[in-house]
């Protein structure tokens, strides 16, 4: 038996063994070097398996570990963006573990096992590998929201997510073993094969188990009825922490619920497309009339993170090849206008105190005009204002639905993102037109810059070269649909 | 070199106004002026050689095809066009030089002499245009500057109210005159003067349905052209302006509501004379109000104090001669008049701004008195401007105004009226202006010691400028009387005549001789009245207006025009505009647009925030249900 079949999960078996490995040298190192180095080291790791995804992608479908592993170009795609994701999130975490005195090695190897734990999930071809993989995925997101362990606010929130994801994920399980039960069969493409002769029902026990494995990955998505855990989390954790989670998990289960819907349930696109418009009417509303109230900026951040899931649920929902590709387009979007985002909220701090209410961005121009700038972008760019890049994100999704008839429900994420737009637009007022209180501090880290400047960079100038994004999107998207 | 005199003007409005901080007043002054000058220079040149020649045009570039509608930019060179081009770089290049020494101590001079010449840059274009669409663009564009130089002085609030009365006002008139191009252009499917003109006699028993009432088209068509000249010319019901208009510095007085812009309307119906001379019921109309208004404005004029409010209702009441002259055929005779107007008119203003300049911007003359003696030169402009306009023999206004009587006499009918009014308001123009030299320069001086002080002649930069208008004022008259031969060989085709029998200027030699003489008399008796009442005994003043009180008061208050449009137009606007503000945009679109909206979702993130309660057992409770309402959905609803 050669191992060539482990060629197509080299970059999730890198993620793995690095962190296998790291995981001695931090021990064996002193505190805080030790973290440094240990961080250094993964963020290598991070870049050497993005590149390595792109490397072993190949242009057909690829099965491994007997059918439970598939690597295409939808698996690559999104991988790439989830690894960018994890990449960009630790490194803007860096001078925050060093201000917060934070820095323990163990955070870079919980992000490595969990960017493992969303490789596989988005290359999962069975439930099982799945279920597998969400835990792996999951179990280090616990910790790393309680992360900041001798802060009520931080453990807090690492236990709620952690009861409520082990109530998810029984919800997960429960509706596979209906699915198995219904059907006699846990693999992806057993389930499509056996669907996709002609006119057949989904036995009525496979589709309550359909909606119970919605339900599990809405509640990873963070999207209505799900999302309850979201703001909690989202302020309680380490902004580091949160910037991780808006980013990288949110995309990898947007990746897999496409997957799941597309591939074994592909036939029954009229069953699910309603709970899907049920989510993310749900979920836009909610995002956009949450945000309103909140004060402070990652709670916020966590109702825009709902919103823009509803948002790319609209192009699930269409159900198309084009949807499909409106989803992957709006995810990279996404990916980057957050992470600039994020960055821009570590990077404001007055006398090395971090700041979080929205109120703090008030005058930000006058003393950062730079800095204010970029953020105006990402606000900009969040709220779907042309030319930027979110609402070419917007644009494709919507597009997409209209194209599907589904035209209530574009006119609905339009009105939505009319309303979103208020409370982005407030803070570029805040910045622009308010006078600061206290002086900001002036310093910005290097790891902070590099990625403000990419990220921006990405936002503003993606009209300019789309071609790479829309590109590859579409070979991904054109995977799914055979 | 049309082409340069039209558009020399517009580089010195661009220079001035957008380098005008770069290069500084000074290099504003010059370029404007010496731009001015050159195009002054070059019109000169054109009066001399264009008249009795054949009319021609100066194609520029295609400006809109659409369908049948074709637009193009040139310059129609005639007669007409080219004694307007003289009028008004003449005037205009006198007012530039002028307005060095009178706006001398204003803050932003680069911008005043760049809006000077945009407004002359608009008036070539207006009096040069070879169709109405182009008039119509001059005709906005003096509009749009007259605006911005009544309203110069931004932060007087008199004066940005008198910006927008004249621009409203203006408003009303603009709007007939584009209903008239548009009735043009469905009549005729052209709005090309020429082919326009030419086809006009074959329209002349043409007749249109409006309103259920059958009018004849042409009559229809030149009433609403005439509408839109009553309002930029000033005559009764859209005269409102012009008094106000006065708020603006005093050379924008002189050049636009003295000389040119003023004209415009004069100069539309001239233009238009090959249509006109069908409509007869617009002309009818054209000579009543001329008339009334000429005597209407004379009225005024006796009893204002301000001494530019007096001048701008001469000005009106003169506009209302040219009016009756248009509308009993004599348009040689109105273009005359205001050819010779325009200089003795300007003269007047720009003399009575150097007589505000040395009182210290004093502008009520019951505060002045006895100043000829420290400003004589002003003194000798202004009696010289006065008897031109009074109509003394052999000043340029004699022979204009005389004409226009005899003409009016001479055409009959409405004429007499005319003729009747004309002859009253010259006597009142001569008793008004008598009032107005004998007040401001003689008798006591009624200033205060200081301002009397400083009392003084205006610089040489104002008053050689007052010096050449003179000899205008003086000459312009004998010089001009080639324009009202009786064969209108002068204008060569560009006024027109339906029938050369019915040629008024011929006809008007043949007048009783009282009729000649009566104008004369008039003015002297006008003269004499004055000189009695403000020298000799000068209790009469005060004792007539107490015995005439209501004569008096009607008078003083300009007939209660400017109250009845308040009540009539102003303030049911007002109300109808409060109305719909507080009531329909703020009650019912802002409440339920806007705010509504806005509320709608305050009150719904409330309750969103409320959901968030922290427990999580109430997120699990929340999960749950969520999923019972999927699948009970799925099986009662979807698969029920």
């Amino acid at each position: 038996m050669s191992t060539s079949y482990l060629f197509p999960a080299a970059p999730e078996l890198l993620l793995i063994l690095s962190g296998l490995v790291l995981l001695l040298v931090g021990s064996f190192k002193d505190h805080a070097a030790g973290a440094r180095l240990v961080s250094t080291l993964a963020l290598v790791t991070l870049a050497v398996a993005f590149f390595a995804t792109i490397i072993v992608t190949p242009g057909a479908a690829i099965y491994a570990f007997r059918e439970h592993f598939v690597l295409d170009a939808f698996a690559g795609f999104m991988k790439g963006v989830v690894f960018l994701g994890a990449l960009g999130t630790l490194l803007i975490a860096q001078p925050y573990l060093r201000q917060e005195k934070l820095e323990r090695f163990e955070y870079a190897l919980l992000v490595l096992f969990s960017t493992a734990g969303m490789g596989l999930l988005l290359s999962a071809n069975s439930f099982l590998a799945l279920y597998v993989a969400l835990e792996l995925m999951t179990l280090p997101l616990y910790v790393m929201a309680a992360f900041k362990r001798d802060t009520f606010k931080s453990t807090e929130a690492g236990l709620k997510y952690f009861v409520l994801g082990a109530l998810a994920s029984g919800m997960l399980l429960y509706g596979i073993s209906l699915v198995y039960g219904f059907t006699g069969t846990i693999s992806f493409t057993a389930l499509q094969d056996i669907y996709a002769a002609g006119d057949v029902r989904l036995p009525i026990g496979a589709l309550v188990g359909l909606v119970f494995i919605a339900a599990g990955l809405a509640f990873k998505l963070g999207a209505v009825p799900f999302h309850m855990w979201t703001p909690d989390v989202y302020e309680g954790a380490p902004t580091a922490v949160t910037a991780f989670f808006a980013a990288a998990p949110k995309i990898a289960a947007m990746g897999l619920t496409v997957r799941v819907f597309a591939e074994p349930f592909g036939a029954f696109v009229a069953d699910w497309q309603q709970i899907v418009i049920a989510v993310a009417v749900g979920s836009m509303a909610l995002g956009a009339f949450g945000a309103i109230g909140q004060t402070n900026i990652k709670r916020l951040m966590a109702y825009s993170g709902i919103g823009h899931v509803g948002y790319a649920l609209v192009g699930l929902a269409a159900g198309t090849e084009r949807g499909v590709y409106g989803v992957l387009v709006y995810m990279t979007l996404y990916l980057f206008m957050t992470v600039g985002t994020f960055a821009v909220i570590l990077t404001l701090r007055r006398r090395g105190q971090e700041l979080e209410r929205v109120q703090d961005f008030a005058g930000l121009s006058k003393e950062q005009p730079l800095l204010a700038l970029a953020a105006a972008i990402f606000m900009f760019s969040l709220a779907g204002i042309p030319p930027l890049a979110g609402f070419f994100g917007k644009l494709y999704v919507f597009l997409a639905a209209v194209d599907a008839g589904l035209i209530a429900l574009a006119v609905f994420g339009v009105l939505m993102s009319v309303v979103g737009a208020y409370y982005y637009l407030r803070i570029v007022k805040l910045m622009y037109f308010d006078a600061p209180p206290e002086p900001f501090d002036k310093t910005i880290e290097p790891e902070l810059q590099a990625v403000l400047v990419v990220t921006t960079a990405v936002t503003a100038l993606f009209i300019v070269f789309p071609g790479p994004i829309l590109g590859t999107a579409q070979v991904a998207a054109s995977a799914l649909f055979p | 070199m049309y082409t340069a005199i039209v558009f020399l003007p517009l580089l010195g409005a661009i220079v001035a106004g957008l380098f005008g901080r770069i290069i500084g007043d000074r290099a504003a002054q010059i370029v404007t002026c010496s731009l001015l000058c050159i195009s002054a220079l070059l019109s000169g040149i054109a009066l001399l050689t264009v008249p009795f020649g054949e009319p021609f045009k100066v194609p520029l570039a295609t400006w809109i095809v659409s369908g049948s509608f074709e637009v193009d930019w040139a310059l129609r060179i005639d007669a007409l066009t080219v004694v307007m081009l003289v009028v008004v770089t003449w005037v205009s290049a006198l007012v530039h030089i002028y307005s060095i020494g009178y706006m001398s101590h204003d803050a932003s001079i680069a911008r005043f002499m760049s809006y000077l010449s945009l407004f002359t840059f608009a008036m070539l274009m207006l009096v040069t245009a070879d169709n109405f669409l182009q008039l119509f663009f001059g005709w906005e564009g003096v509009g749009v500057a007259s605006y911005l130089l009544i309203g110069f002085w931004y932060e007087k609030a008199s004066a940005n109210n008198a910006a927008m009365k004249a621009f409203i006002v203006n408003r009303v008139g603009d709007f007939a005159l584009i209903l008239g191009i548009a009735a043009i252009f469905l009549v005729f499917d052209s709005v090309d003067f020429d082919t326009v003109f030419a086809a006009a006699p074959a329209f002349a028993e043409h007749q249109i349905a409006l309103f259920g009432v059958t009018w004849s088209t042409l009559d229809l068509i030149c009433i609403l052209l005439f509408i839109g000249a009553m309002g930029k010319s000033a005559q009764l019901g859209l005269h409102t302006w012009l008094p106000d208009a006065m708020e603006g510095p005093t050379p924008v007085s002189a050049l636009i509501h003295a000389a040119t812009m003023v004209t415009a309307g004069v100069f539309l119906i001239a233009r238009v004379s090959p249509i006109i001379e069908y409509a007869p019921v617009a002309l009818a109309v054209i000579v009543l109000i001329g008339a009334t208004t000429a005597f209407f404005a004379a009225t005024v004029a006796l009893t204002q104090n301000d001494i530019k409010r007096v001048i701008a209702y001469s000005t009106c009441s003169q506009l209302g001669y040219m009016f009756f002259a248009l509308g009993v055929g004599a348009y040689a005779a109105a273009i005359f008049h205001l050819f010779t107007h325009a200089f003795f008119k300007a003269l007047l203003f720009l003399a009575a701004g150097s007589v505000i300049h040395g009182m210290s911007n004093e502008q009520d003359m019951r505060r002045m008195g006895g100043i000829w003696r420290h400003m004589k030169f002003t003194y000798a402009m202004m009696w010289i401007g006065s008897l031109a306009l009074v109509g003394v023999p052999f000043f340029a206004g004699f022979y204009s105004k005389d004409l226009i009587l005899e003409a009016a006499f001479a055409a009959g009918g409405v004429g007499f009226y005319a003729f009747a009014l004309g002859i009253a308001a010259a006597v009142m123009t001569a008793f008004y202006s008598g009032r107005l030299l004998f007040m401001t320069f003689h008798g006591k001086p009624r200033a205060s010691e200081e301002v009397m002080h400083h009392v003084h002649e205006s610089p040489l930069v104002m008053t050689i400028p007052l010096g050449l208008l003179a000899v205008g004022a003086v000459f312009a008259g004998y010089l001009g009387l080639p324009m009202v031969a009786d064969d209108h060989a002068f204008w060569g085709g560009s006024i027109y005549l339906a029938e050369m029998e019915r040629n008024i200027i011929y006809l008007a030699h043949y007048v009783p001789t009282w009729v000649v003489i009566a104008p004369i008399v008039a003015g002297f008796v006008g003269l004499g009245l004055a000189y009695v009442i403000y020298i000799q005994r000068t209790e009469l003043a005060d004792r007539l207006a107490e015995r005439f009180r209501p004569l008096y008061q009607f008078s003083l208050n300009k007939w209660y025009f400017d109250e009845l449009y308040d009540a009539l137009f102003v303030r049911p606007a007002r109300q109808a505009g409060t109305f719909l503000w507080r009531r329909v945009d703020a009650g019912i679109i802002d409440d339920y647009g806007p705010n509504g909206v806005a509320a709608t979702a305050l009150e719904g993130t409330k309750r969103v925030v409320k959901l968030q309660t922290g427990y999580i057992y109430h997120y699990a409770f929340v999960m749950l249900i969520g999923v019972a309402a999927l699948v009970s959905w799925f099986l009662f609803v979807a698969r029920g």
